[in-house]
């Protein structure tokens, strides 16, 4: 083999494994992407049963309902509109009435939230940043989420 | 007093890294070995005055020395005292401290070990590293400053972030970053060599211990983190495909190209070009995970309070020294020498085979990880790229790449025979196609792919051993013989062999989770049972117990198997007042490699209590397999050859220019 021959060898088998990675992401990102909605969106958009979504918002307070064994059902809010959610499972450490929470899964034909998976937020002062945005948009974001901007002024002493 | 000592500290240590930054480079240009012989002191001194800045910090949370506002947010009396020590890098700004004083570090490192480098690199080299250091230095300086003070101390702190007061935070973030700056070194020999328009396989040798220590680093840092997300989080997954374990994945993915094409370059002065980008992508993968982590622009355990300004300074430092590094790459690179030739199926073509596939792997992480932020910067519209992405693209990649390892150390540098190296692998097919048999019968049902893993993983560790079987010849030669052929086998040899079986035991561990684990959620009631894979669990009540800083609530349960007691598990929920938050601390029980996974929620007003079990099948064998790869490189690094050192070719050069065939 030349030199020139080699190098073919070389950059068409490189060629060749771009393209099948390539095939695979455009194959991966049309099944397993979640768009990301807060309550209003779902009504705004009509999203239909089945899609997959991950549904951000409030845990509205008093909606939480344990019923029996491990079912959970409480209400995602934005102030806005609400969206019955259910949950089979151990909540997570964090999940709170009148916190931020974001659910994954699908809408049912009744309207309801079948979620698989709750994603709480990991520490007291943090909210997921969608849910922050969300709440802007619908003009419900309050001051007081933001605990740290209350604490004393940090200055340097020289 | 001690904290301004430490500010202080840290200013002059950037004003000596902007002198090391520009004299011996200016040196290296004018070739004044003076200049070039100041980077030497220079990083040294530049470590000296980090380490009192890193250390001022530390005495300030061990005395807890609330006046300083870093120690005051992340730091509290109660703590034991190994938290409070590890709480200096709990936190952003630590953890920025704790960066620059590995950088440093290994800045100091390089200045001391490298005494048989060619002055010239050595100075260019320390010089990148500078600037490096100056660019995080003024990064802490000016947005991150942990040395600030309230003028009126509060009383007590508010202490640390209860998911990170665990062992695990005196191990996981260390041994990142001594991987993630780890490959700042290559980095900075990659410049070197291209600022000096010259590069051999003297360069490969030089750099290799580098990449090899970095790599070792990352490797255990990773898997720490993994282990440690796993039993901390209460879910029990180990790999959550998460931005921020992505943006640890793809320097090791980079690095691990690196190694191998180092290797290639050492031997044959071949790939030159290509593992000086290399060198540039590892190290610009860990400055955007330092990025994607420290930014704030993902929301994660990771993502401390966040600011603004912060991001926008590390995407500057991003963005000047990945995009500098590029193009002086760019404009350098054809200077550089072509190398050798070697044919398709050969040592070389299986090495390139592997750079080919762990770079495609790494791109497809890459894309995964940022489509989510571009399409949010662009279009508004908020997506989550999950683990059926990263399934779907990383899986099918990485299996021709496993199913390739056996071979490339069987095959010959130059050409290679792949149909005897094929022959050679026939046992371990064998033993493959075996494994593959059991585990189908074993389990009958459950997902069709799980044996085929199996097989690969078997096979991947078979291929291992049967590389020392071949190379020691212990079938063929008396055992007297071929044991003194496996002492005088290179030490890297046996790096490698056991370092490629880390890999086969990993995956296997990986396969028999993800295929064969079982997942139990239910409520007892006291005096109640749950069973799962030939245990019970029976709950036998609710203790309460204090700690230093938190109250715990147990559920206790025994374990039998049958009717033979095996021991009790005390899973709990820890509930942490001066941040008024709880965390789940799940109980495990090991059998073997195997585990049984507790964790409990929060009982219900009946006195019944929620709970999660899972049997974890061989779930050690994931974090074991780490071990391995970390000892083999451990082994390789301790090979002769890196120890002697490299030969110096430009001295030979400028000693016997008649000797020098024209170029």
């Amino acid at each position: 083999m030349t030199r020139k021959q080699r190098r073919l060898v070389l950059i068409g088998s490189a060629l060749g494994v771009l393209a099948v990675a390539v095939a695979l992401m455009l194959n991966a990102f049309r099944g397993s992407i979640a768009f990301f909605a807060s309550p209003s969106d779902v009504v705004a958009k009509h999203i239909g049963p089945g899609t997959r979504i991950r549904l951000g918002g409030l845990v509205k307070t008093g909606s939480l309902v344990r019923t029996d064994g491990l079912r959970v059902s409480f209400e995602v809010t934005d102030g806005k509109s609400e969206i019955p959610v259910k949950y089979d499972g151990v909540l997570p450490d964090l999940f709170r009435e009148g916190q931020g929470v974001v659910a994954e899964g699908t809408l049912d034909p009744s309207g309801s939230f079948d979620a698989d998976t709750i994603l709480a937020k990991h520490d007291a002062t943090y909210m997921p940043k969608e849910v922050v945005e969300a709440l802007k948009k619908s003009g419900h974001w309050k001051d007081e989420y933001e605990e740290r901007a209350s604490l004393p002024n940090p200055g340097v002493s020289k | 007093m001690i904290p301004e000592l430490g500010h202080y500290a840290l200013m002059l240590a950037l004003g000596v890294a902007l002198i090391q930054g520009t004299m011996p480079i200016v040196g290296a240009r004018s070739n004044d070995p003076r200049l070039m012989n100041m980077a030497v002191p220079a990083a040294l001194a530049q470590f000296a005055l980090v380490a009192i800045s890193f250390l001022a910090l530390a005495e300030c949370y061990v005395t807890s020395d609330f006046s300083v506002f870093n120690v005051y947010e992340n730091s509290n009396t109660t703590m034991p005292l190994i938290y409070r020590l590890t709480s200096v890098w709990g936190n952003h700004e630590g953890s920025m401290m704790l960066w620059v004083s590995i950088l440093v570090f290994f800045g100091a490192l390089v200045a001391v070990f490298g005494t048989n480098l060619p002055t010239a690199l050595k100075a260019n080299a320390l010089g990148v590293q500078a600037w490096i250091a100056a660019a995080f230095e003024l990064f802490i300086l000016t947005t991150s400053n942990p040395f600030l003070r309230i003028p009126s101390a509060p009383f007590e702190g508010r202490d640390l972030n209860p998911i990170l007061q665990d062992p695990g935070l005196a191990f996981h973030p260390p041994m990142l970053y001594l991987g993630y700056v780890g490959f700042s070194i290559t980095f900075s020999f990659a410049i070197a060599a291209l600022l000096e328009g010259r590069i051999d396989a003297a360069w490969a040798r030089w750099v290799r211990p580098w990449v090899l220590v970095a790599w070792m680093c990352l490797t255990l840092g990773i898997a720490g983190g993994s282990y440690w997300s796993y039993y901390e989080l209460g879910w029990g997954g180990f790999w959550f495909w998460d931005p921020v374990e992505n943006a640890s994945l793809m320097p090791w993915l980079a690095g691990t190209a690196l190694l191998h094409s180092a290797v290639v370059m050492e031997k044959r002065e071949a790939l030159k070009v290509w593992t000086v980008l290399l060198a540039i992508l590892a190290f610009s993968l860990s400055l955007m995970g330092t990025f994607l982590v420290r930014s704030g622009v993902l929301t994660s355990v990771h993502a401390f309070a966040t600011d603004p300004s912060r991001g926008i300074f590390i995407l500057g430092i991003l963005v000047v020294f990945i995009g500098g590094a590029l193009s002086l790459f760019a404009w350098r690179a054809p200077l550089l020498k072509q190398g050798g030739l070697f044919a398709p199926i050969s040592r070389e073509g299986a090495l390139v085979f592997n750079n080919l596939f762990l770079v495609t792997a790494c791109a497809t992480v890459l894309i995964g990880t940022l489509y989510p932020l571009a399409l949010d910067a662009l279009t508004k519209e908020k997506i989550s790229v999950g683990p059926p992405f990263f399934d779907a693209t990383f899986g099918p990649l990485f299996i021709p790449l496993t199913i390739a390892m056996p071979f490339g150390p069987l095959m010959g540098w130059k050409r290679g025979d792949l149909v005897g190296a094929a022959q050679r692998l026939l046992a371990a097919a064998v033993l493959a196609a075996v494994a593959m048999a059991a585990a189908f019968a074993a389990v009958r049902g459950g997902p069709v792919l799980a044996p085929f893993g199996v097989g690969i993983a078997v096979f991947v560790m078979a291929g291992a051993v049967t590389d020392i079987v071949e190379r020691t010849m212990v079938l063929r030669l008396p055992p007297r013989a071929s044991l003194s052929r496996a002492i005088g086998l290179p030490r890297s040899a046996w790096g490698t062999a056991f370092a490629h079986f880390g890999i086969g035991v990993t995956l296997l561990g990986i396969v028999s989770v993800t295929a064969w684990g079982s997942e139990h959620l239910a409520e007892v009631k006291q005096g109640g049972s749950i069973d799962i894979a030939k245990y019970r669990l029976t709950f036998d009540g609710i203790l309460n117990r204090n700690g230093p800083n938190y109250q715990d609530l147990i559920g206790h349960f025994t374990v039998r198997r049958g009717t033979e007691l095996i021991g009790t598990m005390e899973p709990s929920r820890r509930t942490f007042p001066d941040r008024s938050m709880a965390t789940t601390e799940a109980a495990l029980m090991s059998r073997g490699v195997s585990q049984l996974y507790l964790s409990i929620g929060d009982p219900n007003k009946d006195g019944s209590l929620p709970v999660r079990l899972y049997f974890k099948p061989y779930v050690l064998l994931i974090w074991l397999g780490a071990l391995f790869m970390f000892f083999g490189g451990a082994l390789s690094l301790s090979d002769r050859r890196l120890r002697i050192g490299a030969p110096r070719p430009a001295q030979a050069r400028s000693a016997k220019p008649a000797l020098q065939p024209a170029e």
